[in-house]
């Protein structure tokens, strides 16, 4: 598994998409930074930013890169190792290199700004970590979403599907159901849901760490009420976690009884 | 010795191999042949544990191959369709493939063989087909395996290579080696394989020598033995695939 994460590695970080992805959340960073000295503002903005983003190119790469090493990944499976360590190394590999794409991107602009002095400093972080935690869970429904579908267009399509229904629709149906069922008592039932959903679960996350409640919408007000800052917290990094497992899981799963 | 009981798969409607026997000595160069969608790279590729059968086993050297991987460690393969990670180098393509399989490898003569030298430091994106199909038999021949398995070994292949190929497989066949390979080229068939598999439909169609081929069709050019065979059975052919729709009725 390390070898086959090592080399995915070797070839993504000379992939002209990783730069591009590095040089995207670059200029952004740079450009909200000196556009606004308030640096908790420029972090919401770019919370915004990244809480759609990643998730699209998350699946965009992931897909792109499943199909375009599927003839290779034949070659590699007709070697003496397991299936799961072809795959899990692949994933792994891919990860790796959109986190630190990402993480270099969006760091050197404020570390030039001085955030690490700042007293925004753990606020930062988290809106790091939740970039990192979407890009791991979208790369990996991306591959499960590849490993499914033989066909590319199809491939891509769902992928689309996936992401805009997480991202922009959930929301939408979100938001009618709660207009609709006004007048019950829907706290437990929004929790619910809103575990359900990654994109929303990181909004929660970095809403509840910056402690902006005029933010926090109605989701997160209930999170906040029913568990509390530090336990929502706590909560919400634990459901995103297994909103990295189970796609994985599932995808290894699909990988495994597969014919290639 | 390569054992194969009564093997079926289907994908989907499709019904590729349809209970399939074979045995294949070991140290012999066998051929697998039989017309497009017959389910040649099927069975390649189950022996591989790439594809899963729906019923049947594989044996090698005595011990079932399904559910195992380790048995690859002796078997190279070449693949119909070469593509690489693209941003690698060709140097670094060999030494990952080494790196996983951990076998001593005889690399350098090969690369002359293939005059694939001057191209070490190459990009795998920028290279032919013809070049990654070398680059391919290369990464199946370096390192000492007891079975090859190639599928259309000689497609793509410029014919300089074509007689470079010829010659490894003789070799390794001269070391005592098993090698099963696909291909439509009746001339590669005549001049190397001791046995032939004819598929057809999902069955075997015949099984034996060239000579034996060749005997029981009257015709000393093999791929006139083998266009009888398809001539013949698709007369046949009509009649088969009436009597089903008829019985359903």
């Amino acid at each position: 598994m390390i070898k086959t994460l090592k080399y995915s590695f070797y070839d993504l970080a000379r992939s002209n998409w990783t730069y591009l992805y590095m040089l995207f959340y670059l200029l952004t960073a740079l450009s909200l930074l000196f556009l606004s000295n308030d640096l908790s503002r420029v972090i919401v903005s770019l919370m915004n930013i990244i809480i759609v983003l990643t998730p699209l190119i998350g699946m965009m790469l992931g897909t792109m890169y499943y199909y375009n090493t599927r003839d290779f990944a034949e070659l590699l499976l007709a070697q003496p190792i397991q299936r799961k360590s072809v795959f899990l190394g692949q994933y792994l590999g891919l990860s790796l290199s959109m986190t630190l794409s990402f993480l270099v991107g969006l760091g050197i602009p404020f570390i030039i700004y001085g955030v690490l002095v700042s007293s925004e400093v753990w606020n930062f972080s988290m809106l790091l970590l939740v970039g990192v935690l979407l890009t791991l869970v979208f790369a990996a429904l991306a591959f499960l979403v590849a490993a499914m579908f033989e066909n590319k267009i199809k491939g891509f399509g769902v992928a689309i599907v996936v992401w805009l229904s997480l991202a922009v629709v959930y929301d939408g149906l979100f938001l009618l159901a709660m207009m609709l069922f006004e007048s019950y008592p829907l706290e437990n039932a929004a929790l619910g849901i809103t575990l359900l959903n990654p994109i929303d679960l990181s909004r929660i996350l970095i809403m509840l760490k910056l402690d902006i409640s005029a933010l926090l919408g109605y989701t997160g007000a209930v999170f906040n009420k029913f568990f509390g800052t530090s336990l929502g917290l706590l909560v919400s990094l634990g459901a995103l976690s297994l909103w990295v497992l189970a796609p994985l899981g599932l995808f290894l799963r699909v990988v495994k009884h597969k014919d290639f | 010795m390569i054992k194969i009981n009564n093997l079926c798969k289907s994908f989907g409607k499709n019904h590729v191999l349809k209970g399939v026997d074979i045995l294949i000595p070991e140290g012999n160069i066998t051929a697998v042949l039989g017309p497009n969608g017959s389910g040649k790279t099927t069975i390649l590729k189950i022996l591989l544990g790439l594809v899963k059968p729906d019923k049947g086993n594989v044996f090698w050297k005595q011990r079932i191959t399904h559910g195992d991987y380790s048995y690859r460690n002796k078997i190279g393969y070449l693949p119909q369709i070469a593509r690489f990670p693209e941003n690698l180098r060709v140097r670094e393509l060999f030494s990952m493939i080494q790196d996983i399989r951990q076998q001593p490898s005889d690399l350098e003569p090969l690369l002359d063989a293939f005059k694939l030298r001057p191209l070490l430091n190459d990009r795998l994106r920028h290279l032919s087909g013809g070049t990654r199909q070398k680059i391919n038999t290369v990464l199946t021949f370096m390192f000492d395996n007891d079975l090859f398995i190639l599928d259309e070994p000689t497609a793509g292949l410029d014919p300089v290579a074509m007689i470079q190929l010829r010659e490894i497989i003789a070799r390794k066949q001269k070391e005592g080696k098993t090698i099963l390979f696909t291909t439509h080229i009746m001339s590669l068939v005549q001049e190397m394989a001791q046995q032939i598999i004819f598929l057809l439909d999902g069955r075997i169609y015949f099984q034996g020598s060239v000579q034996e081929l060749q005997k029981l069709h009257g015709e000393h050019n093999v791929e006139r033995a083998i266009a009888r065979i398809l001539e013949v059975n698709e007369h046949e052919g009509v009649l088969d695939s009436v009597q089903p729709t008829a019985s359903t009725l």
